[in-house]
């Protein structure tokens, strides 16, 4: 008789299913989704790395340069040296006399202050065509090209970076970066040369 | 007076526009994500103010680690497949399937040619100790870097070089490298820096 005893107990609701609700609890899926974003977060690369573009002249082709001397007039020389110091000639031995070897540094107020001056020319012709990139709305494409014909000049400075033993990648970058800094078109990285180390021998290095 | 009654509310909150925002955010990350690539060693790129970004695919990477070891990576694993068949192939070693298979999966490695068999035996995590990634030898003597580089640009001539060097390396080991892709005509390459701002620029 368990039946009837039901069908009383329920009589009320007789007919009527029972109603769940719909509503569900998010608060275990919003825990997850955080979770997987935390994930994510912390998982990827958010910067890309900076690089830098180089390009050398191929083995041949530097010969060819060494043959058709550079001026001595318009030649820098670098030389990197051990504890990020810098020294720098110009020209090269004429009659017999040697190039005065000049100690710099990296700090702006270093190696870049002799290059600027060096380079000043080139330098007020950059600054010009930027202020005139500012007013009269050049293309970024424009900008480039018309920069590229000033600071390839034909009198522009050139440098020879040489690197010695002692000296570390750090150094490099950095006198790279001063070339990009003081707008020298023309450089070029080059072994270092028995004059280059007999130069140093007599500052005592 | 009657007593005023504070209504009582529910606590509960509806999550499902935090679900949704949590969710939308969640997409986001892992469309716009690439994943960060385990490195063989942990190298700190000098700064310098250029900034130009490196694509992300058909890249040569080559990593300098302070002591001057280096090591060396191409994208794609096919690519991966095909540079190791070649490289055993000038040096008359011959690979199996499952270790191809599993060279494929390396991202950067960095021993000689001739234990490249044992170091593909190992775990991958005794992989990066530094009794097993001797680097890669590229002395006037062996230049395998050499052959690797010219191999992989043999592979795909689209491949960029990335050369990604601690700021304490040493000059001569940058110049050697240079020096070796210079004999095989690659004379453009890229050299991966972190960003700095100029300073009293001008």
């Amino acid at each position: 008789m368990s039946e009837v005893a039901q069908n009383n107990n329920q009589g009320k609701k007789k007919g009527k299913t029972k109603k769940m609700s719909t509503r569900v609890d998010f608060t275990p899926m919003v825990d997850l989704g955080f979770l997987l974003i935390t994930f994510f977060m912390l998982a990827t690369t958010l910067s890309k790395p900076q690089t830098m573009e180089i390009a050398l002249p191929s083995k041949d082709k530097v010969e060819e340069k060494d043959q058709s001397n550079i001026k001595a007039s318009r030649a820098v020389t670098i030389l990197l040296g051990k504890d990020n110091k810098i020294f720098y000639y110009e020209g090269t031995r004429e009659h017999d006399i040697d190039p005065e070897l000049i100690e710099a540094n990296y700090s702006p107020t270093g190696i870049r202050q002799f290059l600027l001056k060096k380079n000043y020319e080139v330098m007020v012709k950059v600054r010009n065509l930027r202020i005139e990139k500012e007013s009269k709305k050049l293309s970024d494409k424009e900008f480039e090209k018309r920069k590229d014909e000033i600071i390839g000049d034909k009198k522009a400075p050139i440098v020879c970076i040489k690197g010695t033993d002692a000296s570390s990648y750090k150094n490099l970058i950095d006198i790279l970066d001063e070339m990009a800094i003081c707008n020298i078109g023309r450089y070029a990285i080059m072994d270092i040369t028995p004059f280059d180390l007999e130069l140093l021998a007599k500052k005592g290095l | 007076m009657p007593k005023v009654k504070i209504k009582r509310k529910s606590t509960a909150i509806d999550m499902t526009a935090m679900c949704d925002v949590a969710f939308l955010l969640l997409t986001f990350f892992m469309l716009t994500s690439n994943l960060i690539q385990k490195e063989p060693v942990v190298v700190n790129t000098p700064a310098s103010i250029s900034d130009i970004k490196i694509p992300d695919r058909n890249i040569i990477a080559i990593l300098v680690d302070s002591k001057g070891k280096v090591f060396f990576g191409i994208d794609g694993q096919e690519n991966r497949i095909q540079l190791l068949t070649k490289m055993g192939g000038a040096y008359n070693i011959n690979f199996s399937a499952a270790e191809l298979k599993e060279f494929s999966l390396i991202n950067k490695f960095g021993v000689p040619i001739n234990m490249m068999k044992s170091y593909l035996s190992l775990k991958s995590d005794e992989r990066d100790i530094p009794k097993n990634a001797l680097g890669i030898p590229c002395d006037s003597l062996d230049n395998q870097f050499k052959n690797w580089v010219r191999f992989a640009k043999g592979i795909n001539k689209d491949y960029r070089i990335a050369i990604k060097a601690d700021q304490t390396t040493a000059y001569p080991v940058i110049k050697r490298l240079m020096g070796s892709l210079q004999d095989i005509g690659e004379s453009r390459y890229n050299l991966l820096t972190s960003l700095k701002g100029i300073r009293d620029y001008e």
